[in-house]
């Protein structure tokens, strides 16, 4: 759960969707039965996070508990409660760097070492210039891919101190990587040659 | 081994495209007209007669499971409340990476095994709660369920068999503990995600107050293949109680981690050694093994030589096959801190609404910490297992009992481990070494 800071970032006096989201609003809402649209709280704030930078201000928050006939308090529990909303401005690039066992017992030590020291911050804390944001999360749940990194919202695993440094270089110059394995494994089947699903047919054969 | 012609995750690996028209060439979506018109009681009694059991961590059977939802008769009418199927696709338990790999590349096993599970439930909607992290996935997943809405598969007469099956997909935020299933139903409702008190259970009283199953992904992308080749069939694989495929998430100190479907009781050595190559430095090179995911208590390289994969005997070992990830540690590993570290997800991921849990689990993981160093007492273990045996079953959900079990395991195969580190530490070798 975020905690509530003390320094507080300036928070914006309004808030309110564009007109695209406005549309996916409705199909959101109509996905569950009538009088249950509080349902739609989690996809709502998601919304409107992607629409703010990548951050849930307040006002935010309560445009989508009156969208919702919600109390504001309510929304105010679900956007504490949840890990993925950000109650702070994160950087353009969101590192969350998974570190749960099956990811330390595949090195992920050396992928924070590497995150740390490379772009000079601590894990909690952004870059100056607001290019990176830097967070330990919980497992992401690719473990056979391990250790893996979050970027935004793609996952990038299979990683080494050199790759991760080669993940961050490649994000800072606006080039990330197609998302999935860098070490050019295609999936989760053993790297080394399938034990398994040889004898498929290919879809495309009739 | 288990042949591929015997595999139901055909594109486990994303080797073909995820689309319908080449799911329909690996054989989903393959006459489920006529399955939906043998009717509720007849799936039921299949899903009883494969002795499936549920592949999400607790192993209940899952042909019981549905046979708990109300079905209206002339005689017993309804009172008018819907019926809901919900997919648990929240996969969070650490080790665990199976229900991504079907949802990204085999969606069509899972968005047809919801049409049939309704059916079997007496359900016409159906919603899949994905974990917010897979964005990507639920992207495909998406697709996959416009694609069968477009060519009537979904929807209004379901592959033209008058049955009417609506499917939405709804995205979570970042919780563990909404894996369980009535906190995933209370995040559903848009709420915290918090456990409630059972009973009732949720086919009494369930998702908007209606009956409603909540099973894993992987329990329902089994069934359409289950329906099409018999029960017979998926009974066939693994010891009786505990029948048919299964995926393994095999990592940690092996050299080729991997998923992988296999015949359920396969003994872990060969699992580990077929597909996963083997441990690190060789099998005699095993420390230990958790084997069904974070939850599971650890099994030391004694019980691993011998171990089959499968519900009962991995009970029999006190441990479980939960969600069969095979997370391997072999003599490299500082064993106290793997556990340590679980702790730590545990304290993170607690809802905070028992106090056992909430208050316990911190405490656990202070003192996890201290044993890692070895600034602990020898007496402090027995404390240890002892505060976890009173957090062991007193809180509403089972969040707790896995996060106490890890720490049971560790202090019963690992003990002497724990106390030599304590050893050390007051002799200060570590101190002096440290310095």
């Amino acid at each position: 759960m975020s905690a509530p800071s003390a320094n507080a970032v300036p928070q914006p006096t309004s808030f309110a969707f564009n007109e695209a989201n406005l549309a996916r609003v409705k199909q959101i809402i109509a996905k569950y039965p009538r009088g249950r649209q509080a349902s739609a709280v989690l996809p709502l704030l998601d919304l409107a996070q992607r629409q703010h930078d990548n951050w849930l201000p307040r006002a935010a928050m309560d445009y989508v508990a009156g969208l919702l006939d919600m109390a504001p308090i309510r929304v105010y529990e679900v956007a504490t409660f949840y890990s993925m909303f950000n109650l702070q401005p994160v950087g353009k690039w969101f590192f969350q760097v998974c570190t749960t066992s099956p990811c330390w017992l595949r090195g992920s030590d050396d992928v924070v070492k590497t995150c740390e020291s490379k772009l000079g911050i601590h894990m909690g804390e952004s870059t100056a210039d607001g290019l990176f944001s830097l967070r330990e999360v919980e497992c992401l749940g690719c473990c056979v891919n391990a250790p893996v990194i979050q970027v935004n919202d793609d996952v990038y695993e299979d990683l080494d101190a050199q790759s991760t440094a080669k993940l961050i270089d490649a994000c800072r110059a606006g080039n990330p990587p197609p998302v999935g394995s860098l070490s050019g494994r295609k999936h989760s089947g053993p790297a080394s040659g399938l034990t398994s699903l040889t004898q498929v047919p290919a879809a495309g054969d009739d | 081994m288990l042949q591929d012609k015997d595999r139901i995750f055909t594109n486990l690996y994303g080797l073909q495209p995820w689309q319908l028209a080449a799911a329909r060439k690996r054989g989903n979506w393959d006459g489920t007209k006529d399955i939906i018109a043998k009717g509720r009681d007849w799936i039921v009694t299949e899903m009883k007669d494969s002795g499936l059991r549920g592949r999400g961590g607790a192993g209940f059977p899952t042909g019981m499971k549905w046979s708990f939802m109300p079905k209206a008769t002339p005689e017993k009418p309804g009172d008018g409340r819907p019926s809901y199927l919900v997919v648990n696709a929240d996969e969070s338990e650490p080790g665990t990476c199976k229900d991504r790999d079907i949802i990204r590349n085999d969606p069509h096993t899972l968005v047809e095994g919801c049409l049939l599970a309704g059916v079997g439930l007496g359900a016409h909607a159906g919603y899949i709660y994905i974990r917010g992290e897979f964005v990507n996935e639920a992207k495909v997943l998406q697709a996959a369920i416009d694609e069968a809405y477009a060519a009537g598969l979904l929807g209004k007469n379901a592959c033209g068999s008058g049955y009417d099956f609506d499917l939405y997909l709804h995205r979570g935020a970042g919780a563990y503990i909404c894996g369980e299933e009535t906190a995933l139903l209370e995040s559903l409702e848009g709420k915290k995600g918090q456990p409630r008190l059972k009973p009732p259970f949720p086919a009494a009283c369930g998702l908007y107050g209606c009956p409603t199953t909540v099973n894993n992904v992987e329990t329902i992308a089994v069934v359409p293949t289950i329906l099409r080749r018999g029960a017979a069939w998926f009974a066939g694989f693994g010891r009786p109680k505990n029948s048919g495929t299964k995926i393994f998430c095999i990592q940690g100190h092996v050299n080729q981690p991997c998923n992988v479907e296999e015949a359920m009781s396969i003994p872990l050595k060969e699992l580990i050694e077929k597909h996963a190559g083997g441990v690190r430095g060789g099998w005699d090179n095993l420390m230990a093994v958790i084997p069904g995911g974070s939850s599971t208590p650890c099994i030391p390289k004694s019980v691993c030589d011998t171990v089959l994969m499968d519900f009962d005997a991995l009970r029999d070992a006190k441990s479980g096959l939960g969600t069969a990830a095979v997370i391997v540690m072999d003599k490299s590993t500082d064993i106290i801190y793997a556990i340590a570290r679980l702790s730590q997800f545990y304290k993170h991921e607690s809802c905070g609404q028992c106090t056992p849990c909430r208050e316990g689990l911190g405490w656990v993981w202070r003192v996890m910490l201290r044993m890692v160093q070895g600034r602990a007492t020898i007496e402090e273990i027995d404390t240890l297992e002892e505060v976890t045996r009173e957090i062991e079953g007193h809180t509403i959900c089972a969040l707790a009992d896995g996060a106490a079990w890890p720490v049971q395991g560790l202090i019963r195969h690992f003990r002497p481990e724990m106390e030599a580190r304590i050893k050390a530490y007051k002799s200060g070798a570590l101190r002096q070494a440290a310095e």
